[in-house]
């Protein structure tokens, strides 16, 4: 039978990514009991997941430091649900454990959108930022051939990195226009630092073909990818690739905020100047608030922190920063906003729910999530619709549903455990920084 | 720690260097990481542990997102169960 612990700490942050790393450390420093849930191998999210030979980028080395002294506890495993009021439940890997908190900052990041197109599901299609996670993870593509696609910055830095790990980026399909992009690229010289990294990225890209306005139409092959036809100036070319990464930019996890009750306003979590979201007690920070990258994520996290702390005016230091970062972040929705060509990319019978093997075919005849739901089981697999969710969105307009717990896949004896099974406090269940 | 870890993927062994998760032994192993409900071979997508395709069993535990776990000498991994 699994064990139960339970234990307290003045604030627990949800998400070990950039914004989890800094409100952690914020608050930790003030003096305040910290411990941060998550779920990945190590900390630093996606941006700064750690590959298994490469070391980490100084600014993650940094924080780690610092949210180390800060002496924050890092309890891994996956939050799931809010039993009562200032509770959260997390399954780790040998049990459960009831964390309370006084203060909660909600950092639990984005992750990329799909969406459905005739071959899609075939292995080796992969999400842009998923091989790359991959790849930082121990698989090797020396000589593979990469088709990298999709929409978003996020395509260059995978293209980069790939590159640098000897595999042969094909080419870069965006989707956007060249005019959205140039009006993109203006907005970064507001942002010296982006620009800078902006100069070392072109470098790295040199002699990679980058085709805008252009998508992935369907992947083909048997039992893997074998190639790819794409969309490029209205016309269609077929790429052969043993990979294809692929993502349409990035939607905000706004799951957890929302079992939460915090409202939610186009597709993101709503939060005041001092990310503070509108339930009492819970902050948020990073991209559920919108996507904005790194920077912000890391200026939002420590806005939370202090804010949680009680140390306001230092947190109203770091609005002006904010705020700036903001208006990126802004630019970044406009440049890459999908076309409404891409609605038409799946046929009557792409699947668009990869967990039940939902047919597009089958979804048209609805009006709305829900009853699409319950007459074709769409989106009740175990990714409980975070793929198919922001594709049908995209797709058919329609709203998402409603979370309910758990809202994670759990173990039945992690759902089932009385409140009298509740064993002493088990320090030793939580993993070090 | 070891140069490198050997696990077994359904029962063919696997050796890959420290670090590396299970999806990543996974696809170097040539195999799919199962099967969907209409028997389609499907591997990891998200690689971040949201979309649930790349789940696989590890040492007889079920239904375990391969892509958020470190592979550890001689652990069993098998698909399709």
């Amino acid at each position: 039978m699994s064990s139960v612990s339970k234990s307290k700490f003045d604030v627990v942050v949800v998400g070990g990514g950039p914004a989890g790393m800094a409100a952690g450390t914020r608050a930790g420093e003030c003096g305040l009991r910290v411990a941060i849930v998550d779920d990945n191998p190590t900390l630093g999210g996606q941006i700064w997941r750690q590959g298994a030979k490469s070391e980490p980028e100084p600014e993650h080395s940094a924080w780690t430091k610092r949210l180390r002294s800060a002496r924050a506890e890092l309890i891994s495993g996956t939050a799931f649900d809010q039993p009562d009021v200032g509770i959260l439940v997390v399954e780790q890997a040998d049990g459960t454990r009831e964390v309370a908190y006084d203060k909660l900052i909600l950092a639990t990041g984005a992750r990329e959108r799909f969406l459905p197109f005739p071959g899609w599901t075939l292995p080796n299609v992969m999400g842009a930022g998923g091989l790359q996670a991959i790849v930082k993870n121990g698989l090797t593509v020396r000589g593979k051939r990469i088709l990298v696609a999709g929409s978003g910055p996020l395509l260059w830095a995978v293209a980069a990195y790939l590159r640098t790990h000897d595999a042969e980026v094909v080419r870069i399909c965006e989707q956007a226009s060249w005019r959205s992009l140039a009006w993109f690229t203006l907005g970064l010289l507001e942002q010296p630092r982006k620009l800078t990294q902006g100069f070392s990225l072109k470098r790295e890209l040199a002699g990679i073909s980058f085709s805008p306005n252009s998508w992935p139409v369907a992947a083909n092959g048997h039992s893997v990818v074998e190639s790819v036809t794409i969309s490029r100036n209205g016309r269609l070319e077929e790429i052969p690739c043993d990979y294809l990464a692929c993502g349409f930019h990035l939607v905000p996890n706004i799951e957890l905020p929302q079992l939460l009750g915090c409202r939610i306003q186009n597709g993101c979590v709503r939060v005041d100047d001092f990310q503070r979201t509108t339930v009492a007690n819970i902050l948020c920070a990073g991209e559920p608030t919108g996507i904005g990258g790194v920077e912000l994520a890391l200026v939002e996290g420590q806005i939370a922190g202090l804010t949680a702390a009680g140390r306001l005016s230092e947190a109203q230091n770091l609005f002006g920063e904010r705020n700036k970062l903001q208006r990126f972040a802004g630019r970044l929705d406009q440049a890459f906003k999908l076309r409404s060509q891409l609605r038409s990319l799946a046929s009557a019978d792409t699947i668009v729910c990869r967990c039940e093997d939902v047919r597009y075919s089958q979804l048209r005849r609805y009006t709305s999530w829900r009853t699409a739901k319950l007459q074709t089981r769409c989106g009740m697999g175990p990714c409980q619709g975070r793929i198919c969710g922001p594709a049908t969105q995209f797709l058919l307009k329609w709203d998402p549903d409603s979370v309910r717990p758990p809202i994670f896949p759990v173990r039945v004896e992690s759902l089932a455990f009385p409140a009298s099974s509740v064993v002493p406090e088990q320090p030793t269940l939580t993993g070090g920084l | 720690m070891p140069e490198q870890v050997a696990i077994t993927v359904n029962g063919v062994s696997v050796t890959v260097p420290p670090g590396t998760t299970v999806a990543a032994a996974v696809i170097l192993a040539g195999q799919p990481c199962r099967h969907s409900v209409g028997g389609e071979p499907r591997g990891p997508l998200c690689g971040m542990g949201i979309c649930f395709e790349c789940r696989v069993n590890i040492n007889r535990r079920l239904h375990c997102r391969s892509c958020q776990i470190i592979c550890e000498q001689g652990m069993e991994v098998t698909t399709d169960e």
